[in-house]
């Protein structure tokens, strides 16, 4: 292996990874994609494992087999559990380049300090920042997500959050720049694990104060810190490799935490300041509002009349497992010729796209899924919207009421519809604790229940009602 | 070391010895970081919406690219205890890869377009 051929196999396996995302375009290409990555993947591990400085192979054998044997179980989680599978992996892949770099730095330290450059300092430096930071911020997304017992929900603030997680970002960033100056001195080793520490802390300090609904932009911030923190290692290790593949994850979770953010209104440096899962407290009370229920026979009707149905389906949805459910209705609206669409926002769920997976989970045709945008200008043609599990992202008050939270964030037009059937758990205002007047609209109608069993027995009512069975 | 001779003439290199020399090519590194960046903007906005999950999951074994880094360092002739941090490393990395791609596959497989449906029947 020379270092030539080792040099042309990172650009094969580069090229490979790009074309891997970018048949990502489309549902049709995309399988292809995975082949490409898999084998960009499979040249770059090889042609490294070849290479004359790798000298024991035991160790190789037994981490590959290990992490393979515990990889098969995370690939076949249930769809619903895929928000926290991926949490999990940012932190494993934080962890990979925090212990690259903390070995990295302790071997030059020992055996070839004149290695301990500016340059790779402040690489080795960001690294084990970036890296410890995903590896904690990430286990804690993952546990809120997956609700560990002893891992709280709700957002966890308290006064002067901000300047203690910022102080003591800038303490570790000091330690870092005086490690940068002294990289050889002799009390540098002993303040090293300093930085690792102050960066696993401050991971877990970053996530506290996020609830579930912000959840879809932290995970994209997370696998963006992922992607920068294999870039520094590239730079520690002079791989080009490394950078590249590194930066095409860091640009992808930097685009979709700009989708998420503009789909939620938040600015980006908001949310890089980790501000941004304070939820203001909303005035309590208020006039008493009433909902208006609907019973299933009635809501089957309405549906039975109707040409458009918009389905807008949230993360409820998700918590009931009901996108089996919904598909049977799917079916039984299109056997009487009527024009079913799903509308998904782009924060709908706990990921981005986390919606998209469990309607293809149920075998509803991706060419039915429609973007926020392009289904708006339907929504008053609509006859009947039927709301599964969503609730901030059709709440009008994100268009006219500026006291709101969520004032000025995209939704979908439910409340042009001309009908409204809202599936809701309980009479409690939804997370956020946000007061949502299309609940009270006039023409919006409530079906009370577990989304699951709600659509189940509309489904039943179809099926009977058409005495075609 | 002995192996370091036949590198000398690679200075680009370093990864492969502990004695590499000191002044790396800084601005080529920065150079590729930036346009890959670019590239990949322009690649990951063109992505389907409808595949953001998928994205991410992808991408979670692409950025498992660490396990190069990994491996470097679990077989190469050092302490014990620099290799023993690679190994955790390489297992860690090894995992997103393996999961990353099998997870990604499974949800590919479930997008359908309408007159595929019912095709490759599953539950």
């Amino acid at each position: 292996m020379t270092p030539a051929i080792q040099q042309l196999a990172y650009i094969i396996a580069t090229a490979l990874f790009i074309f891997a995302l970018h048949w990502m375009n489309t549902p049709a290409t995309a399988r292809k994609g995975v082949y490409a990555g898999v084998a960009g993947m499979a040249i770059a591990i090889l042609v490294t494992w070849a290479q004359p400085g790798v000298v024991y192979h035991g160790w190789i054998v037994v981490a590959l087999i290990a992490g393979t044997l515990v990889g098969i179980p995370l690939a076949n989680v249930p769809l619903t559990a895929v928000p926290q599978r991926t949490a999990l992996s940012h932190a494993f892949g934080g962890l990979a380049a925090g212990l690259v770099g903390t070995a990295k730095y302790y071997l030059w330290f020992s055996e070839g300090p004149e290695n301990l450059t500016t340059f790779r300092m402040v690489a080795i430096i960001l690294e084990i920042l970036l890296g410890f930071l995903t590896f904690t911020g990430s286990l804690m997304a993952a546990g809120k997500l997956q609700e560990v017992k002893w891992i709280p929900q709700r957002p966890v603030t308290y006064p002067g959050q901000n300047f203690i997680n910022l102080g003591l970002f800038a303490v570790a960033l000091g330690i870092g720049v005086a490690l940068t100056l002294h990289p050889t001195a002799s009390w540098a080793p002993m303040l090293f694990p300093v930085v690792i520490g102050l960066s696993l802390l401050f991971g877990v300090l970053l996530i506290i104060p996020i609830g579930g609904a912000d959840m879809p932009t932290v995970i994209a911030i997370l696998n963006a810190y992922a992607g920068l923190s294999a870039v520094a290692m590239g730079f520690v290790l002079d791989n080009k490799l490394l950078i590249t593949a590194g930066a095409l994850d860091g640009s992808s979770g930097l685009i979709l935490a700009i989708i998420m953010c503009k789909a939620m209104n938040r600015s980006f440096s908001n949310v890089l300041f980790g501000a941004f899962g304070q939820v203001q407290q909303l005035k309590a009370g208020g006039e008493q509002k009433v909902y208006k229920p609907e019973t299933f026979e009635g809501a089957a009707q309405v549906l039975e009349q109707a040409s458009l149905v918009v389905i807008i389906p949230g993360y409820g949805m998700a918590v009931a497992q009901a996108q089996h459910k919904v598909r049977e209705l799917y079916d039984q609206l299109k056997k009487r010729g009527i024009t079913v669409k799903f509308a998904i926002h782009p924060v709908a769920g706990r990921m981005p796209g986390h919606m998209n997976v469990l309607l293809a989970e149920a075998d509803i045709p991706y060419t039915d899924l429609v973007e926020m945008d392009e289904i708006n200008p339907d929504m008053p043609q609509c006859d009947v919207a039927l709301v599964v599990g969503a609730n901030d992202v059709v709440n009008p008050a994100a268009r006219s009421d500026k006291s709101s939270p969520i004032f000025g964030m995209p939704i979908i037009d439910a409340d042009r519809a001309r009908t409204v059937f809202a599936i809701k758990r309980s009479k409690n205002p939804g997370f956020a604790g946000i007061d949502n007047d299309l609940y009270f609209s006039d023409r919006t109608w409530m079906l009370f229940g577990d989304a699951k069993a709600v659509i189940g027995e509309l489904v039943k009512q179809l099926s009977g009602g058409s005495g075609m069975h | 070391m002995s192996a370091n001779t036949a590198w000398a003439s690679v200075p680009a290199d370093s990864t492969v010895t502990t004695h590499a020399p000191a002044d790396a090519d800084i601005w080529s590194l920065l150079f590729v970081f930036v346009l890959s960046s670019f590239i990949g903007l322009g690649v990951i906005r063109r992505v389907s919406r409808l595949l953001h999950t998928p994205l991410m999951s992808i991408t979670n074994a692409i950025s498992a690219i660490a396990v190069i880094g990994s491996i470097i360092v679990t077989g190469g002739d050092f302490p014990p205890g620099i290799r023993a941090m690679g190994a955790v490393a390489l297992f860690a990395s090894m995992t997103n890869i393996v999961s990353g791609f099998l997870i990604t596959n499974r949800m590919l497989k479930m997008f359908k377009s309408e007159d595929k449906r019912g095709e490759g029947g599953h539950a």
